[in-house]
């Protein structure tokens, strides 16, 4: 709460100081505390997403370095074993529910929807700000489960350990997270009714920037998916509180079933962490190659896809709980279905660039590493739906390693590229080229060196979440904590830049890199309070840069 | 051609070389792809970098046989990844029929193992070269997993159910064992070995401090927990004959106290025993009344394991005389009894 009144008391400062655009903007139209903690507009209630999932993932980011100090060594040392399990819980948290699940839908998708579509907001404005402050609560509640002693289940939350054994938070931490999946159900469900009733005269489907796809179908997985974590996290309640047999099996309920429930959820989370990043790729592969998307339709529907096969491939996570040998084999081919439409998008993207006229702009960057850490976490999950070798790797470093590669290789890499391509559009200002791209090359560097290594510690047979590990294990561990202060250098770069932009960066016009969608085309940089001046009317496909040449403007 | 590169786990199973040559084969095919598109991006972003800021490119909207291939192409990959996955899988958790059987029971933080020979041992494991072994699972208090990486193989050790897994060790040495599904605060001290033996030596080691077999516990405890009172073995018998029940298919009336149709069998193993155990309304055999109290809370899980091999040992004509006190051992075989494969 702090720091949003602070964000909001330094726009007054700076804002007139530096002499922003003296247009009447979304930044300076009010630049009261209330205006900002009870806007209605899309634009803002997005950026107060960023301060907060900032914040956030600074948390999260300490844990992180605490955990790979730890484990530098093979005895524990730094922290005590219950101070490790709490860290790696809180970390994976934090992460994931506060920061991953909110980082492109809320923050970029509030702030891009509408102004894509052509729409003066979204469907449901009040319900949006309602939203925010569901996601606020929540994390209230989940750092008040932190402060009060943290909890020590694993993110999972595992039954019977979460239910009967463990001594921590896990009901106030299970609160929090019930609230924060109705900020996510409640978004979701605000996007889905903004693009199916808000788009502008002659935006059809097909017509739409791939981003849209992209946070469309994000969103009906959180409309569809996150109610059964909730359902899931009331049963573990039940069962906590009240001793209501459920997953316990002394009480008569069945352990087993609470992973069903959890990753039934949980896996197409993943798909909610990464389609939006897919998007973002599109967009910014279009932008940079100048080029219209190749196979567009197919990428389009590759998104759905990915969001429909996300919903049976759940108990992938599950081959060695001893379920029937039949069962594994039909989600183990399933889980293959995924690969193929996320193949299809990566050849996709290099066809797009192939024959473009490419420049190097920071976003770029980052979607070259995007690329690289997708495709080879992309490539790892093979290893993991194969049956014979997933349970040689189950439950070891090489899980840890191949989904850091698909969400943070995947889904951070692509946030950071979307921040810094709509930075100019947000603040209407232009950060450091030189830094940006600096900060890129750094975390795509320091984020392999730190897992990859992880992928080897894997094979060898490191368990995961050990808190001491055998000797011969130290070598790699200490490549990757090494690696982890170099991708901390990168994660920490941005929030230094990119803040000093804010206030003193070179202004923007309303289309720096060229882009061809709504966004740049009809809109000034920031964007005025309602967006348009007048509703815009869309004629042609997305990134229609053929035959225009001359309305293409650089900076 | 592993063996002098130290990055490698150590080999030890017959199912190990199996996994490895797939694993070698998935990296083969996902580093030469990760190349491609690496080179590809690389490629295409220096050949067809920006020239001059006025040139905007034709447009690509798409190529018909191009994407069918980058369709089709990952698909045929990944179907043999598929079935070359259940091959190996097959192997990993179909155990030979003839497989030694060893019990572990979990619990937060330690492996407790017994042999059937009565060897008791805590976070270690000894096995003989060579022969197939099964582990039968089941833990006390929380989910844990039993892993073996030099083996290649785990298994999730689930509370109040039994789960299994089989190796066949090839190589003699000690290994890592691991608990490798998070179960509390000392998950990662919950490690022991796997000690690979010729087979004289595990024989020497079997007869070493043995108390007495494990049937032969179970046996003092079927007398000791009342059991022979009703499971007498002859005509006035208040409750079946087990004598030579195991692995049979087994008429049951009652389902939780639910009538089901005629001709219903369960499979009497050791999952089955166990429930008819502790849950004995669960599946009520034919022709006899429920009134069979519970024994949870009565008997530990190293307990029923004991009382579960007891019941597996017992062939026609063995239940002993409920007046008896002191069992005799002469009586106890431990082969294996005849098996039903399923």
């Amino acid at each position: 709460m702090a720091s949003v009144s602070l964000e909001s008391e330094t726009f007054k400062k700076f804002a007139d100081v530096a002499g922003r655009d003296n247009d009447v903007n979304y930044l300076n139209h009010d630049h009261s505390i209330t205006s900002w903690l009870f806007t209605l507009d899309h634009k803002r209630i997005g950026l107060l997403y960023l301060v907060t999932i900032t914040l956030m993932f600074l948390l999260g980011g300490a844990l992180a370095g605490a955990i790979r100090l730890e484990l530098l060594t093979p005895k524990g040392d730094f922290l005590t074993a219950d101070t490790y399990n709490k860290a790696f819980t809180a970390h994976g948290i934090i992460m994931l529910f506060f920061f991953l699940i909110p980082s492109i839908p809320a923050v970029l998708g509030n702030f891009l929807v509408p102004l894509m579509i052509g729409a003066k907001d979204v469907a449901f404005p009040r319900l949006n700000l309602f939203s925010y402050y569901l996601y606020f609560a929540g994390s209230v509640i989940a750092l008040t489960a932190l402060l009060l002693g943290g909890v020590d289940t694993g993110w999972t939350f595992y039954t019977p350990f979460s239910s009967t054994y463990s001594n921590s938070y896990v009901i106030v931490m299970a609160v929090g997270l019930f609230v924060v999946g109705f900020s996510s159900i409640l978004t979701g469900l605000n996007f889905i009714i903004t693009v199916h009733r808000m788009r502008c005269p002659g935006l059809t489907w097909f017509r739409l920037p791939l981003f849209i796809w992209g946070i469309y179908a994000t969103s009906v997985v959180q409309l569809l998916g996150t109610p059964v974590i909730a359902v899931t996290l009331g049963l573990l309640g039940v069962e906590r509180t009240l001793g209501v047999g459920i997953f316990d099996p002394r009480l008569g309920g069945d352990p087993i079933l609470f992973q069903h429930l959890f990753w039934f959820y949980s896996h197409p989370a993943v798909y909610i962490m990464i389609l939006p990043s897919l998007g973002v790729a599109s967009e910014v592969i279009a932008t940079f190659s100048r080029k219209n998307v190749f196979g567009y339709h197919i990428i389009a529907f590759s998104s759905i896809a990915i969001a429909v096969f996300g919903f049976i491939v759940w108990a992938h996570h599950m081959f060695t709980t001893g379920m029937s040998p039949y069962a594994a084999m039909v989600f183990s081919l399933l889980t293959f279905s995924v690969a193929i439409p996320s193949g299809i998008k990566v050849f996709s993207w290099l066809a797009t660039m192939y024959g473009g006229s490419i420049s190097f702009d920071t976003p770029m960057i980052y979607i070259f590493g995007f690329l690289g850490l997708f495709t080879i976490g992309g490539m790892t999950g093979l290893f993991l739906s194969t049956l014979g070798t997933d349970i040689h790797l189950h439950d070891t470093y090489f899980i840890v390693a191949h989904f850091h590669y698909i969400m943070v290789g995947g889904a951070v890499l692509g946030y950071m590229a979307g921040l810094h391509y709509w930075w100019p559009k947000i603040t209407g200002r232009l950060y450091s080229e030189f830094w940006g791209k600096l900060s890129a090359g750094i975390t795509f560097i320091g984020f392999n060196f730190t897992f990859f290594p992880q992928f080897i510690l894997g094979y060898l047979g490191m368990p995961r979440r050990y808190y001491e590990y055998p000797d011969e294990f130290q070598v790699l561990n200490v490549f990757s904590s090494a690696g982890a202060t170099i991708l901390a250098i990168g994660y920490l770069m941005p929030l230094v830049y990119m803040p000093y932009s804010f206030f003193f960066g070179e202004k923007a016009n309303s289309n720096p890199y060229g882009g061809s969608t709504l966004e740049w085309t009809n809109t000034t940089s920031p964007p005025s309070p309602h967006n348009f001046e007048k509703t815009p009317v869309v004629t042609e496909e997305p990134y229609h840069y053929h035959g225009k040449e001359a309305a293409v403007v650089s900076h | 051609m592993f063996e002098e590169f130290k990055w490698l786990p150590e080999q030890a199973s017959t199912v190990a070389p199996e996994v490895d040559m797939l694993m070698l084969f998935i990296v083969v095919v996902t580093v030469v792809i990760t190349a491609v598109v690496a080179a590809l991006t690389l490629g295409f972003a220096i050949a067809f970098r920006r020239k001059s800021e006025s040139y905007i490119p034709a447009p690509w909207f798409g190529n018909i046989p191009l994407e069918i291939s980058w369709t089709l192409i990952p698909v045929g990959i990944c179907l043999v990844m598929f079935s070359w996955g259940v091959k190996v899988y097959s192997n990993i958790v179909i155990p030979p029929a003839d497989a030694m059987e060893i019990y572990a029971v979990g619990r937060q933080w330690m492996w407790k193992i017994q042999h059937p020979e009565g060897q008791r041992e805590i976070n270690a494991l000894h096995v003989p070269i060579g022969r197939p072994v099964k582990v039968t699972l089941t833990s006390e208090d929380v989910i844990h997993c039993f892993s073996i990486p030099a083996f290649r193989i785990k298994q999730d050790v689930v509370p109040g159910r039994y789960s299994s897994l089989w190796f066949q060790a090839t190589k003699a040495g000690t290994y890592q064992l691991f608990c490798s599904e998070y179960c509390g605060t000392e998950h990662s001290r919950m490690i022991g070995k796997v000690i690979v033996m010729e087979e004289a030596d595990y024989q020497k080691w079997l007869s070493e401090g043995a108390e007495s077999g494990q049937a032969l516990q179970g046996r003092k405890l079927y007398t000791k927990l009342q059991c022979v009172t009703c499971h007498t073995g002859n005509a006035e018998a208040k409750a079946p004959n087990l004598e030579g029940i195991y692995r049979k298919h087994i008429p049951i009336s009652h389902i939780d106290g639910v009538k089901i149709k005629d001709g219903t069998k369960v499979f009497a193993d050791d999952s089955y025993i166990r429930e008819s155990i502790l849950y004995p309304n669960a599946k009520v055999a034919a022709g006899w009344e429920s009134i069979m109290p519970t024994y949870q809370g009565l008997v530990t899980e190293e307990e029923l394991l004991q009382v579960i091999a007891y019941i597996k040992s017992l062939n026609q004509g063995q239940t002993p005389p409920r007046t008896e006190e002191t069992p005799t051992p002469a009586t106890i075989q431990n082969k294996s009894p005849n098996k039903e494969v399923n």
